[in-house]
């Protein structure tokens, strides 16, 4: 049901991990939905994305778009890092199936979140930039349980 | 990957051996039309009767009180839609289940949307129904009571017996969908005041597209399929002989070694259950321990989803199943898993191994060492372990 590509960045997801004092750092998705995506990013003084990782709760599909999202990202500037749609993404992949079409809208999200904390902290103005939903969902669970 | 190793029995089954060389005759042999007059389809009715004396046998009825069709499903839309149109004078209520099979619950939709009226029942957090919650439910106008033997995700026994005695104490048709139970756990319809009851070929080792339902002497039940007069005028179509037979095998089989192979699987999912509760952190089984099905464990990992974990089980000749929304092509996990007090974002970490009498300790240690790299690789990627981790640091 997947593509040679979505596989290939499943089985082997690039910047999968965390970043200590990341320029900017979001998560969106929803729990309940099963879908929950972190980025990170590391900007330089000049705008332009050094690093980006990821971690992701998800399918593979999920797991698939979180990993091009970040390799998508890389080398660009935040201005430029805009232009990595949901499309850009599920094109880079190779498609993806209709079903799984939110997991590359969720790839965009997740980097409008990165980027609009690192415009929060740096005053940076990024055109078409809106607030992400910020809806994980987590608050809503019930007191830890151990197990 | 050249092993593969079938975790999935819940699903389908392998065809035995056994039941594929008593269908093969009826193929290209005796291929006769049974409802035809002449002795070349003799053969063939001869066939169809055996298969159904088997299958009465085998759960307590009669031969004329087994019809065959198609599959489970079908024999579940017919259970629920014809009762419904042949007691619509009497009333309009059905009473049955929040962890039924979609053949169920999409059935009894339908039929709300008709004008009947459908009480879901809640089950504790084993997926076992209450008998006094039914008979709390029991209204003047109720028609049926349609409660699932065994559940397919998590395997949990439902009192049967106790639900049939109240039905029958108000005079309540009782149906069950028993395809995950038929041929595993002993079924008798006297016994436990069964009406109606659904099975599937398929599930022990049967073909698909045979299935039969039960319908006790004496319950007005309207056809469902119009045509000819097969199956005592109440459900047309030429008989899938083959796929008779093969049923009848099947049940055959089943019965013969119930008790064998329950023990034998018994042991079995103990073994994985107690291995993965113990090496795996922060997993729990969904599910009674007491009521189950011999074939079945249902886990659940947090902080992962089971779309991920059925893709690199695959990977690795695996195949099981799992409640994640991901695998059911909507955004809503497991109905069964919210039903028993799952929350959501559990659910889609859940994880089905249905085993068989084939499945080995090697398979099974196979699995589970997969699993516990799988578990560790997919927590290594999640936001939400990372939390966890943070927290708890």
């Amino acid at each position: 049901m997947y593509s040679e590509k979505v596989m290939d960045h499943f089985n082997n997801p690039r910047n999968v991990g965390e970043m200590e004092n990341p320029s900017g750092v979001g998560t969106v998705g929803n729990a309940k939905c099963g879908d929950i995506m972190r980025m990170y990013l590391d900007i330089d003084d000049q705008g332009v994305i050094q690093e980006a990782k990821f971690k992701t709760f998800g399918c593979g599909a999920a797991v698939a778009t979180s990993s091009m999202a970040t390799e998508l990202v890389k080398g660009k500037t935040v201005q430029e890092a805009m232009t990595v749609t949901n499309r850009a993404v599920m094109e880079a992949l190779d498609g993806l199936p209709p079903v799984k079409v939110h997991c590359s809208l969720l790839a965009e999200e997740a980097i409008h979140a990165a980027l609009w904390d690192y415009s929060e902290k740096t005053g940076t103005q990024i055109e078409g930039l809106q607030k992400p939903v910020n809806d994980i969902g987590e608050k809503e669970e019930a007191p830890e349980e151990e197990y | 990957m050249e092993q593969l190793i079938y975790l999935d029995n819940a699903a389908t089954t392998a065809v035995a051996p056994e039941v594929l060389e008593a269908m093969l005759p009826f193929f290209c042999e005796h291929y006769g039309n049974p409802s035809a007059i002449y002795s070349f389809a003799s053969e063939s009715k001869a066939a169809v009767d055996k298969a159904r004396t088997v299958i009465a046998n085998a759960i307590g009825a009669k031969n004329e009180e087994i019809y065959f069709t198609a599959g489970g499903s079908e024999s579940d839309n017919w259970a629920l839609k014809a009762t419904a149109e042949a007691y619509a004078s009497k009333g309009k209520h059905i009473i049955t289940t929040k962890i039924e099979h979609h053949a169920i619950l999409h059935t009894a939709q339908w039929l709300e949307q008709n004008g009947y009226e459908v009480t879901y029942l809640d089950v504790d957090a084993d997926g076992r129904v209450n008998p006094a919650d039914v008979e709390a439910a029991i209204r003047p106008d109720t028609i049926l009571i349609s409660v699932m033997a065994a559940n397919n995700e998590i395997g949990t026994i439902e009192p049967l017996k106790e639900i049939g005695a109240i039905a029958k104490a108000h005079s309540v048709l009782f149906h069950t969908d028993a395809v995950q139970a038929f041929g595993h756990i002993p079924l008798d319809v006297d016994e436990m005041g069964i009406d109606m009851l659904s099975a599937s070929g398929h599930k022990i080792n049967g073909p698909k597209g045979i299935g039969f339902l039960y319908i006790r002497r004496g319950v007005k039940i309207r056809n469902f399929v119009h045509g000819g007069a097969q199956e005592r005028n109440r459900r047309a179509g030429t008989h899938n002989v083959p796929g008779i037979v093969g049923m009848g095998k099947a049940t055959e089989l089943a019965i013969a070694n119930m008790k064998e192979t329950a023990e034998y699987e018994t042991q079995l999912r103990d073994y994985l259950i107690s291995r993965v509760l113990e090496e795996i952190p922060h997993a729990v089984l969904h599910g009674s321990k007491e009521y189950r099905l011999p074939n079945n464990a249902n886990f659940g990992f947090r902080f992962i989803e089971g779309e991920s974990m059925l893709i690199l089980l695959d990977q690795n000749g695996i195949c099981a199943s799992s409640g994640s929304a991901c695998t059911s092509g909507s955004l809503d996990p497991s109905h069964v898993l919210l039903a028993i007090g799952i929350p959501h974002e559990r659910a889609h970490g859940s994880l089905r191994i249905t085993i068989s009498r084939e499945t080995t300790r090697e398979q099974i240690d196979f699995t589970i060492e997969n699993l516990k790299k799988i578990i560790v690789r997919l927590r290594s990627m999640s936001p939400l372990y990372e939390d966890y981790v943070k927290k708890n640091a």
